[in-house]
């Protein structure tokens, strides 16, 4: 095999060169039938026909929502936590928490929330234990086997306003107020579903059947809501002295809720850039490397000597 | 191969790695660095140690508490 190493040759990729072995195919006739031609077609015809049949007699089920049961598609706002490299604004999460506690907390828990937090985040450490404290929570049994009830700490979640689901529907006409602590990742919309429908609380179109302790609400799918309005102007007065209208209390609560249910979303963020960055710049590093490895192959040229 | 810098660090594998670690290290400060710096530029105002004055300073005018 190396005593012809010195007849070394190969074939440049250049396709003048290629032995031309398909230019003559033969050219096969085939005399057509008449009587397979129509059975091909007809065969077609029927099952295309049947097809549509079925799908017309069986495909009733298969409905879109109507725009009521589907509910008015939400506004879209500006919330400065879904830009690229922006966080929670603070101050109004710490107005939110307010409106939470005052308005919301009557019937809506916030089961995945604690006391601690709040802490860094929208509180103090002692505004945080001051607030807990004056909540009272039951503790376990003490020496003689009685359950006790002592101040909160911040180790304590938020309390919640009824003991178990039949006391909220009790006390609520039968509905059932949803735990809020993922209230934003949990409905389609998010942040701005949850704006539009809060601050949409209009009077029903004439004509509009409205349920037995329903109200309307055009975003709410099937527009008939069990809660009821909750928010008005100066419902809150808020510590910042900020004017407290509908669609102020409304943001801030959103913004409040929104972090309840992403608490990690600054930090997630911050991380995120640096990934992206250290990646991007290790990337462009990679392909450069690459082609510096690959140089010798995809630079060598390769040519056909004949044989003398 | 003539290169000072790769006789100086990269030849031996000891000093290599001696390398990689210390440059992660300050790589990373100063990339933690940056990240602070455009955080904080995005977000002027918005974070709670931008917030957490006003509100304790109108805690202090009602309660007269001390944070």
């Amino acid at each position: 095999m190396f005593a012809n190493a010195h007849r070394t040759w190969c074939f440049v990729a250049k396709s003048h060169l290629r032995p031309k072995r398909f230019a003559t195919a033969s050219k096969a006739t085939q005399k057509t039938n008449g009587r397979s031609n129509a059975l091909l077609y007809g065969s077609t015809c029927v099952s295309i026909g049947l097809a549509l049949l079925y799908y017309k007699v069986y495909h009733k089920g298969l409905q879109a929502m109507t725009p009521v049961e589907e509910g008015m598609h939400f506004l879209k706002h500006d919330w400065p936590q879904n830009h690229l490299l922006k966080g929670f604004d603070h101050a109004s999460l710490r107005r939110g928490f307010q409106v939470y506690r005052e308005v919301c907390s009557q019937c809506h828990s916030l089961n995945q929330v604690a006391w601690r937090d709040l802490v860094g985040n929208t509180h103090t450490a002692d505004e945080a234990k001051k607030l807990a404290a004056e909540v009272e929570y039951e503790d376990g049994p003490d020496e003689e086997g009685n359950m006790f009830k002592r101040p909160g700490k911040l180790s304590d979640y938020m309390p919640a306003p009824y003991p178990n689901e039949e006391a909220a529907r009790a006390a609520n006409a039968g509905a059932l107020p949803p735990d809020l602590s993922s209230i934003i990742r949990g409905r389609h919309g998010g942040t701005d579903y949850v704006y539009s429908l809060l601050t949409s609380y209009v009077d029903p179109p004439a004509g509009t059947k409205l349920g037995e302790n329903l109200n309307f609400n055009p975003f709410f799918p099937g527009t008939q809501i069990a809660m009821a309005r909750p928010l008005f102007d100066e419902t809150v007065e808020f510590e910042d002295g900020t004017p407290a209208s509908t669609a102020q209390e409304a943001k801030d609560v959103v913004n409040f809720l929104h972090w309840a249910s992403m608490p990690e979303l600054d930090r997630r963020k911050k991380m995120g850039f640096q990934v992206l960055l250290t990646l991007s710049l290790m990337w462009s590093v990679t392909l450069w490397l690459k082609r510096f490895k690959w140089m010798p192959i995809k630079t060598r040229q390769l040519v056909y000597k004949k044989k003398p | 191969m003539n290169s000072s810098l790769y006789n100086l660090l990269f030849k031996r594998n000891s000093t290599f790695i001696a390398t990689v670690f210390a440059s992660a290290f300050f790589l990373k400060i100063g990339l933690d660095v940056i990240t602070d710096k455009v955080w904080e530029k995005s977000n002027a105002g918005m974070q709670w140690k931008d917030v957490k004055p006003k509100f304790l300073k109108k805690e202090e005018e009602d309660d007269e508490d001390e944070e």
